[in-house]
């Protein structure tokens, strides 16, 4: 038996409704949103760095779960679409009240919200919120749980199309907590959506999810053959907390076996980038001399995340009712 | 009151009759099967023509959320459903709020369910106090009051000490012990079978190993200490398999599934379907197929509903927050029937399942259709389409993945004691 039903992101048009997940949205769709972000990425630069796409819309922002670079950046993305935003920390009111998620967004929807952009601990939140909202108001994914964070994704194919241009004749390796990871499973599904023909994760059995290789990837639990001719190095960020369980003995182990030094890099194509969706933890999964490095792209990610997501969010806005 | 069933298909998995044969009701009880007895003058005819009339189903896990989970469902509105399901006696798990631990909770409860007049209550008591898998009930005490056994419900277990000693102590008394085998440390903070749709929606995942380890240690317990077990909602091929061996090696254990697990995998989360949030968690399709062979070989007994009512709200979440269970008890039948057709097994095999095997597993002289036997009928027909919705449902949890689908095999009468308890309306409630 399946109930799968249509894809709840795509309108009846076809068009891009909600931003909940990269998984199945189609390589022609991701390539249209690095192209809208290409074509913003000017606006950023010019004096008055913004255009009236989104006035008169209301944005909120709203964050389940703490977090100050991806609410910054939404923020700056949508003040440069000249749309209002409306910033929201939901676990420090309504939440502790005993306020449920549905009664939170129905509240904000009868103050004619026209986007939310949802971060939440639970992996399907935004498709939960994305499933009762009126059909007028679009949701974006800005961190679900482990399930995903699309637009960084998104930013990170940016930014490898950027300096690589193309992704078909691309070896990437991700490297860390996937697990836990959101970041990693929207990176998984934009790569092999956009072509590229070897994916690598490389972790310790403890940190990969079961049957991650059905996901379209090549698993390594060895850095040095992982990282061997890389055109594309993804670090992940490895909480503090996974130290506390089962999973990893010490930071100073785990630093050893799987942190991107000099040394290990140097086994990746001469040309490889180093990546990283932040906040990083220098010396636990990567250590300063990289992430300063001239191989570093992870200031880049951050300049062109503003590019990507006013792109997301022109694209939401525009699609038919 | 005088009941003749007339014209319909008896069919009786006991002793093996699947024949077009009139059923006579006098005093509660069945006064004669194909001929009516001498001077017997029907106050009621009940037209059966085209039916099955069939012993009432027990339905071995049906949650009636009292006491203290009234908010969810009531007792009224879940015998209701029993009965609408064909359901004549069901079996209560212990996990109630406070958990059925005291001989006075039970009495209680038995009291008020035989006062609605509807399906037999057969309750479970709590294997151990409050269900904290630390100190033992009064089981003598409890079975006494009416439990039919002990069980811990969905409650960890975790110390083997206290489970070896639970099972030597209900042994004593012939007592069999229900358990839902399942590695509490492995399923810590799961919701979902780890594998590749958990990893794929970044769900937290229960690994079958959490099934196959509890099932390994409850084997070896049974070995060492004789006890009568029976194990609660397998979900995994190993599981299937390991019950299999020890039924081989003679070890006497028993087991069910519910019945959504003879249809459903990890596929139909799809996008974070809450009502596919369950205990145990649907797992791969080759677990599901090995389900239903299982069932189909007699590994697996019988097939239960597992019937657990939520209120709207408390699936109005995102999955992992979500409270887990389906309702079930209006869809044991159908969704029992769709199992036997789906892989060739008799109307009377599967009948089986809802019927005589399970009074076998509760040692009850019930689920059977002979003279001089209470009068526990359900009747239904096997090949009228009905479809799910909140408003065909008389059980207040409208929780079901099975919404908005068609389902053959609608229950048209339920007996109990030879009095009708049900009967359906003319067109189904769609």
């Amino acid at each position: 038996m399946a109930f799968l039903s249509r894809n709840p992101q795509l309108n009846q048009h076809g068009e891009l409704q909600h931003l909940l997940t990269i998984e199945g949205l189609g390589a022609g769709m991701v390539r249209h949103i690095l192209d809208t972000a290409q074509s913003f990425v000017s606006v950023s630069e010019r004096e008055v760095k913004k255009i009236p796409l989104l006035r008169g819309k209301s944005i909120f922002n709203l964050f389940f779960e703490p977090s100050t670079r991806t609410r910054t950046t939404f923020e700056i993305a949508a003040k440069r679409l000249s749309a209002d935003v409306i910033n929201l920390n939901i676990n420090a009111s309504s939440q502790s009240k005993g306020e449920t998620v549905l009664d939170t967004v129905d509240n904000l929807a009868a103050m004619q919200a026209d986007m939310f952009i949802v971060r939440h601990a639970q992996s399907g939140a935004a498709h939960f919120i994305a499933g009762h909202v009126a059909p007028h108001i679009h949701v974006v994914n800005a961190g679900d749980g482990r399930h995903a964070h699309p637009t960084q994704g998104l930013l990170d194919m940016y930014t490898i199309r950027h300096y690589k241009q193309e992704f078909h004749n691309l070896r990437v390796a991700i490297v860390g907590d996937v697990l836990h990871s959101r970041v990693a499973r929207s990176q998984i599904h934009a790569l092999t959506t956009l072509g590229v023909p070897e994916v690598r994760v490389i972790a310790p059995k403890t940190l990969l999810p079961a049957q991650v290789e059905r996901m379209g990837v090549q698993v390594y639990h060895d850095m040095a053959q992982g990282l061997k001719d890389v055109d594309v190095v993804i670090m992940l960020r490895l909480q503090n907390e996974r130290m506390r369980g089962a999973l990893l003995p010490s930071a100073q182990e785990y630093f050893k076996s799987y942190g991107l030094t000099q040394d290990k890099l140097a086994l990746a194509k001469s040309d490889a980038i180093v990546m990283h969706p932040g906040p990083m933890n220098r010396g636990v999964e990567i250590d300063s001399d990289v992430a300063d490095g001239n191989q570093s792209v992870i200031l880049p990610q951050v300049t062109f995340g503003i590019a990507v997501r006013m792109a997301v969010m022109s694209i939401l806005a525009g699609s038919k009712q | 009151m005088k009941i003749h069933i007339r014209g319909g298909r008896l069919i009786e998995p006991k002793s093996g009759i699947d024949a077009q044969l009139d059923v006579f009701i006098a005093a509660g009880k069945v006064a004669a099967i194909g001929e009516a007895p001498a001077d017997f003058h029907a106050n009621r005819v009940i037209d059966a023509n085209g039916l099955v009339v069939c012993p009432g189903l027990i339905d071995l896990s049906a949650r009636l959320r009292e006491p203290g989970l009234e908010y969810m469902a009531t007792l009224e509105s879940e015998m209701h459903a029993a009965v609408a399901g064909g359901v004549t006696s069901l079996v209560c798990p212990p996990d109630t709020d406070p958990p059925l631990d005291e001989p006075g909770l039970v009495e209680m409860l038995r009291h008020r369910a035989k006062n609605l007049h509807q399906a037999r209550v057969f309750p479970l008591g709590a294997l151990t106090q409050k269900l904290e898998g630390q100190r033992l009930t009064e089981m003598a005490e409890l079975h006494d009051a009416g439990c039919i056994a002990f069980s811990q419900a969905d409650a960890p277990l975790s110390d083997s000490n206290v489970l070896l000693r639970a099972m030597q102590y209900a042994s004593t008394f012939g007592f069999t012990v229900w358990l839902r085998p399942q590695d509490s440390f492995l399923a810590r903070d799961g919701v979902a079978h780890d594998g590749e749709v958990a990893s794929r929606l970044g769900l937290a995942g229960i690994p079958a190993c959490a099934e196959s380890i509890a099932i390994a240690r409850i084997l070896l317990l049974v070995r060492e200490t004789g006890a009568r077990v029976h194990l609660c909602r397998l979900s995994t091929q190993d599981g299937v398999d390991m019950v299999r061996e020890a039924r081989r090696q003679g070890l006497p254990v028993t087991c069910d599934i519910g019945v959504h697990h003879a249809h459903l995998s990890e596929m139909d989360i799809g996008y974070f379907n809450s009502n596919c949030h369950v205990i145990p968690p649907f797992r791969g399709l080759r677990d599901r197929d090995a389900l239903r062979e299982g069932l189909k070989d007699g590994t697996i007994d019988a097939i239960c509903s597992d019937h657990a009512p939520v209120d709207d709200d408390a699936k109005l979440l995102p999955f992992a927050e979500s409270e887990a269970g389906v309702t079930g008890l209006e869809l044991l039948l159908p969704l029992t029937l769709k199992w036997a057709k789906d892989v060739g097994v008799e109307l009377s095999d599967a009948i089986a399942k809802l019927t005589t095997e399970p009074a076998r597993i509760l040692a009850l002289n019930k689920g059977v259709l002979a003279q001089g036997l209470n009068a526990d009928l359900c009747i239904f027909d096997p090949d009228e389409y009905w479809k799910v919705t909140p408003k065909a449902l008389r059980s207040q949890g409208k929780n079901t993945p099975f919404q908005n689908m068609e389902l053959a095999g609608r229950v048209r009468y339920t007996l109990v004691e030879g009095v009708v308890v049900y009967e359906a309306g003319e067109k189904a409630g769609a």
